[in-house]
């Protein structure tokens, strides 16, 4: 193992305390719960608005298209900030999923039309790709693009009633492809679903013959999902290692002031364990995602390990940390005046929203067999 | 974020290189397995060979023979040198630990006496602490020290320790021994350090569950120590040891052996449900994602723990999570693929097992590495109470006198 450099700088760990500052002002759970307990409100405009102002969506745009150009581990700084916030606005599905896929495999026309639009906070992005229960995938697929219109249905697609593009995986000739709608305009029917993580919308959009073009190669839209869900996966774990953080934070404080039985409940040792192993898969998934960080930052041929592992580690110690913290706080957990379901819910959503840990396990030893056999 | 070293790190890697392509060993020599056998002459030759060097204890101050350097280039060197075939290291339980305990409280003559020999590799010293009374609760302990009836001033010192790695082949040994029974156990403890080739000490090797004898019992009957063998003040051995324990922390421990790549390969030759290769099934794949996972986050748990160094940091509490793991982790991973052989998994002959029996050797010594320095709870509560500021245990100890204490077997 050669010597590291494996942490944040100190420019980006400013950027990072300045993000958390903001958002301790502007993203309280109060402002959380405007969402979720509004069944017409499906994220926080006035949030979404002071965040575009902040610059972070285009934090990893190139200045060119109207990003600060930055890179991507300030992205992940401002990612981890936003997942221990539980941040109700459309980030992850604008940033992380389409801007990522349109940097990735969009022509210059495609990039020069989105990308500042989504710097600018002027367009909200969605990725269509499930198609019902199960991983969507080329055989399954039956979204069809036929003389660049696009018929089918995608649920549940995150951020689907209130995004105005969607970048929808079609097959056109037989052949799987990535395909950009703009969801504004004709044959697009939206609908919201009921989901677990409120705060978070979806919703199942139907298409009949919409305008459709192309994001890349045709054919290779599998390897093109493939390649953004894993930019997104490692951006996910650092919103993932944020709201755990938070849970364990929520779990230690409310066990050093609640009493059971003459004594705080912290200095029992059931307690101190259980608070010890969210703290150990908590340090697992921040350094398997620091490692994805590194692998997105510079486009490394590691890159699919990297984010399949940042995934699984960062899946596993949200659900956990989440669901222990509620445990922790025992009776007074289980009310909904309590935040600990705001990041249950949330562990839910991001958990499954790039794909469920079995899937990414899976697609982890498969890519271990093919670098063991080459 | 990157994977290079600063232009210093690179400079030093650079002269480390050279050094050791010049002197280290061309063939493996057996060294010391840790064990007690192998050569231990061939530890012994390179140990003096680094001391003449100064690389020994790189971050040890100079007038004690280190060459006063940083801990970022003590891990330079220890890479370099893993990528030789050196031998083994029976060195540095007592480098690491006993030595600087003895050292921090010892006159200069004592120093000059221990510190050179030992980091010369000419003498060997082990630890005496843990005994059959008190393992996770050190402070326990029950082997005495009484002033001998002559009046001389010297101790007489009687009683048990336990695990003691190195015994049978150390020179000299720390031992924390009880002084005064009549205060509360942590305030009636004294450390002495002691000749182990006094006729009065016995050493006898543990027979393992996993078949092995790695550790020791060392008995004391009337060991006749000087005064001026004490460590510390009279009955302040509990501070004393916690400055050895305190360096224990800096030596890093995890499990080796069978991994996920081990695994992987036994797998992938071993028939599953179906005839089809064992790797096929989406159980055992499922299990090996969660193995590489947490062996990728321990490696880059140990990367952001050298960044710390590397920037002049103390590194951060994440270094506290790798033997909760890996111990678990060689347990779990040992018996998957052992229950993955089926009704064959019961043999554990190395002609006949896979990997020469490595996972069934995995799933014997598992149980002693969730045990050895600091069992998984003790490391719980270490994390809880030291990293994470719980409160600590309810004490029904603290306030008694140690020979007032009830006790168990």
């Amino acid at each position: 193992m050669a010597h590291v450099n494996f942490d944040f700088s100190d420019d980006q760990k400013f950027l990072k305390g300045e993000a958390r500052k903001f958002l301790e002002a502007n993203c309280t759970t109060a402002r959380v719960r405007g969402v979720l307990d509004d069944a017409g409100k499906a994220y926080d405009e006035a949030l979404w608005k002071a965040v575009a102002e902040q610059g972070w969506l285009g934090a990893a745009i190139p200045e060119a298209y109207g990003g600060l150009g930055l890179g991507h581990l300030e992205l992940c700084a401002i990612a981890e900030e936003l997942g221990r916030a539980v941040a109700p606005i459309p980030f992850a599905s604008t940033v992380y999923f389409v801007a990522e896929a349109v940097m990735l495999a969009g022509d210059e026309e495609q990039k020069a039309w989105l990308l500042p639009k989504v710097a600018a906070g002027e367009i909200i992005g969605c990725m269509a790709t499930s198609e019902g229960p199960g991983p969507a995938t080329a055989a399954s697929l039956k979204t069809t693009v036929t003389d660049g219109k696009l018929s089918g249905v995608k649920l549940p697609v995150t951020d689907g009633d209130i995004a105005n593009v969607a970048l929808v995986l079609a097959k056109e000739n037989g052949k799987p492809g990535l395909y950009s709608v703009y969801l504004d305009g004709e044959g697009v029917t939206r609908e919201v679903l009921q989901t677990l993580d409120p705060s978070r919308d979806a919703a199942k959009l139907t298409f009949k013959n919409a305008p459709a073009i192309r994001l890349g190669e045709a054919g290779a839209g599998m390897e093109i999902v493939e390649q953004v869900f894993d930019r997104a996966a490692i951006l996910l774990a650092f919103e993932q290692c944020g709201g755990a953080d938070r849970c364990l934070e929520m779990a230690k404080a409310y066990a050093l002031e609640r009493y059971a039985f003459g004594r705080v409940i912290a200095s029992y040792q059931a307690i101190k364990h259980k608070l010890a192993d969210m703290y150990v898969k908590n340090e697992l998934a921040r350094s398997n995602a620091y490692y994805g960080a590194w692998a997105l930052n510079t486009n490394a041929a590691e890159t699919p390990l990297a984010a399949s592992a940042a995934r699984i580690a960062a899946s596993e110690a949200f659900w956990f940390a989440a669901k222990e913290n509620i445990q922790t706080h025992g009776g007074i957990g289980f009310t909904w005046e309590m935040d600990c379901h705001l990041y249950y819910r949330r562990s839910r959503q991001l958990g499954l929203v790039a794909g469920a840990p079995r899937v990414w396990k899976e697609r982890l030893v498969s890519h271990l067999e093919r670098r063991n056999a080459a | 974020m990157d994977f290079n070293d600063t232009p210093e790190e690179a400079a030093y890697r650079a002269e480390v290189k050279a050094w050791l392509e010049a002197n280290a060993p061309k063939v493996h020599a057996g060294g010391d397995d840790g064990e007690g056998g192998g050569s231990m002459a061939a530890s012994k030759a390179w140990q003096a060979k680094k001391a003449a060097a100064g690389y020994a204890q790189i971050t040890w101050p100079k007038e004690w023979g280190g060459a006063g350097g940083t801990p970022i280039q003590q891990v330079i060197f220890s890479q370099e040198e893993a990528k030789h075939p050196v031998p083994g290291n029976p060195f540095q339980i007592g480098l690491g630990m006993c030595v600087p305990t003895v050292a921090t409280f010892a006159d200069q003559a004592t120093k000059d006496r221990f510190v050179g020999p030992a980091l010369r590799g000419e003498e060997i010293w082990c630890q005496l602490f843990s005994e059959p009374s008190g393992g996770s609760d050190v402070a326990a302990a029950r082997t005495k020290a009484v002033p001998a009836p002559d009046g001389s001033g010297d101790w007489l010192i009687s009683g048990q320790k336990v695990w003691t790695t190195g015994a049978q082949f150390s020179d000299f040994g720390i031992v924390v021994c009880r002084t005064d029974p009549d205060a509360p156990k942590h305030k009636g403890l004294t450390m002495f350090w002691v000749d182990m080739h006094d006729p009065g000490i016995e050493v006898k090797p543990i027979h393992q569950m996993s078949g092995g004898s790695g550790f020791n019992e060392v008995f004391f009957t009337d060991v006749r120590v000087k005064d001026s063998q004490r460590v510390g003040a009279l009955n302040d051995g509990w501070k004393v040891s916690l400055v050895t324990l305190m360096n224990e922390r800096l030596a890093v421990g995890g499990a080796s052996g069978a991994g996920w790549r081990e695994f992987m390969e036994a797998a992938r030759a071993t028939p599953g449900l179906d005839g089809a290769p064992a790797l096929k099934d989406q159980a055992l794949r499922e299990k090996l994602a969660d193995w590489y996972v947490q062996a990728e986050g321990l490696k880059h748990t140990r990367n952001r723990t050298m960044t710390a160094l590397s920037r002049g940091q103390t590194p951060g509490p994440e270094s506290s999570i790798g033997k909760i793991v890996s111990a678990l982790q060689m347990q779990d991973l040992g018996n998957t693929a052992v229950e993955m052989l089926d009704q064959f998994g019961i043999i554990n002959d190395p002609e006949l097992a896979p990997l020469h029996a490595a996972f069934h050797t995995g799933v014997m010594f598992a149980p002693g590495l969730r045990i050895a320095g600091g069992t998984d709870e003790i490391l719980k509560n270490i994390i809880a109470e030291r990293v994470l500021g719980l409160p600590g245990d309810i004490r029904v100890d603290k306030d008694v006198a140690f020979k007032d204490m009830p006790t168990g077997r």
